[in-house]
């Protein structure tokens, strides 16, 4: 093996590892790489459906400053975000075009329901608002509140940093079959009526 | 020089403080009437404050609240009434922190804590049961759940907005106590928004944008 500038003679590399080297090393696993870019680099798609979306502006402007955590940038295109924070109240009919844009999201992503009305319908619970985003889309970690404050919403996207670094939320949707506890069947095969006998006419 | 007055104010903002407040590290304080995680109250003796009459889960709008009173039991009761709430639930998914509960409880059993950063990951979680609800036997301060974030003093504001609203919304019988003992605190003072309250209290309205000691 020949000698690389900056790192040294790596000819014993085989037999001694990483020792014989000049340099140190920091070694990592690349699942644990991946896991903390993602975590920091996790940019929102705006959501915005009610007065919650007021309180999401607050906590991305400079007071409480969401550029800490690498996710200042708001994405007005889902293929171009990561999360997504559904604030406010979701009608019914508001509820296919959510979907839709969750659908558009490039994987992995993930969803905050941000106040009590994306969460369960909150104080309206009646036929026009759905009664829990999560019938619609996976929710990964619900905000309380109405509105949730700026630092609930910190609260309950710190809470997901921890878990995608954790990996807890992959192991999740394995258990969850990827999204909603909504389970598509594939269609059973139609049994045919009777057996095609050829050249009997 | 057009093209460094157009910086000035980019120049005259970069040598201020910043306003920023990072939260992890340091939370902003809370006003004195903050709506936050609600608390079940109890005497100084230890018994608990809810008599379980219902009025705080008939009065919700969001109807988050459940409650079911039943009778003392004779030999060891767990409210000095006559009834107590044995089972009391909120969920948290519903609340709208409007603090109508702690207006109806005729017993201030029920009052709201200052704490406002919680999440969860499951729905299971924000159904808070009555032993979360309660105040610790022991000590009288809330309990910290894992998935709350509570920093050290904040457990003693659990009841501020009564304490600092005027007894039944009349305006003269401000800076009067008209409210029983807690355990762990004893009879408070009136907070700072009655006339006659404290007149610097620990915990002040002071919520200016300039209050955050960020890095300067």
């Amino acid at each position: 093996m020949p000698r690389i500038p900056g790192i040294g003679d790596t000819s014993a590399i085989l037999d001694d590892g990483l020792e014989g080297l000049e340099h140190n090393f920091v070694t990592a696993r690349v699942e644990d790489l991946v896991k903390w870019s993602r975590a920091r680099s996790c940019w929102p798609a705006t959501f915005g459906l009610a007065c919650c979306a007021i309180e999401m502006m607050a906590t991305g402007a400079a007071h409480y400053d969401l550029a800490r955590y690498g996710m200042e940038v708001f994405r007005a295109s889902p293929r171009q975000a990561d999360l997504m924070i559904v604030a406010g109240r979701v009608s019914q009919k508001m509820a296919p075009i959510l979907r839709q844009i969750y659908d558009q999201m490039m994987e992995p992503k993930w969803v905050i329901s941000m106040g009590v009305c994306a969460s369960s319908g909150g104080m309206f619970n009646n036929y026009a608002i759905v009664q829990g985003v999560d019938q619609v889309v996976p929710v990964d970690v619900y905000a309380p509140g109405c509105p949730p404050g700026p630092e609930t919403l910190m609260h309950a996207i710190l809470t997901l940093h921890g878990n995608i670094q954790s990996g807890e939320l992959t192991r999740r949707r394995e258990a969850n079959a990827g999204g909603a506890a909504i389970h598509v069947e594939p269609p059973a095969p139609v049994p045919s009526a009777q057996p095609v006998e050829l050249g009997s006419r | 020089m057009g093209y460094f007055r157009g910086f000035a104010v980019t120049f005259k903002k970069m040598f201020e403080r910043r306003v920023t407040t990072s939260y992890p590290e340091q939370k902003r304080d809370k006003p004195a009437r903050l709506h936050g995680r609600h608390v079940l109250n109890r005497y100084e003796d230890g018994m608990e404050k809810c008599i379980g009459c219902e009025l705080c889960a008939g009065v919700c709008p969001a109807n988050c609240i459940y409650v079911r009173g039943a009778d003392n039991p004779p030999d060891d009761p767990v409210s000095p009434g006559e009834r107590y709430g044995f089972v009391y639930e909120i969920n948290y998914l519903r609340c709208i922190h409007c603090d109508l509960c702690v207006e109806a409880c005729p017993t201030e059993a029920i009052t709201e804590s200052k704490l406002f950063e919680f999440s969860f990951t499951n729905r299971s979680d924000a159904v808070y049961t009555k032993d979360e609800l309660v105040v610790d036997a022991s000590t009288g301060r809330p309990q910290h759940l894992p998935w709350e974030d509570w920093r050290p003093g904040e457990d003693e504001h659990t009841s501020a907005w009564m304490r600092a609203t005027s007894p039944s919304g009349d305006a003269t019988y401000t800076g009067r106590v008209s409210w029983s003992g807690e355990l762990g605190h004893g009879v408070r003072a009136p907070e700072v928004g009655q006339a006659g309250g404290a007149a610097a209290s620990d915990d002040g309205p002071d919520d200016g944008p300039d209050d955050g000691e960020g890095p300067a």
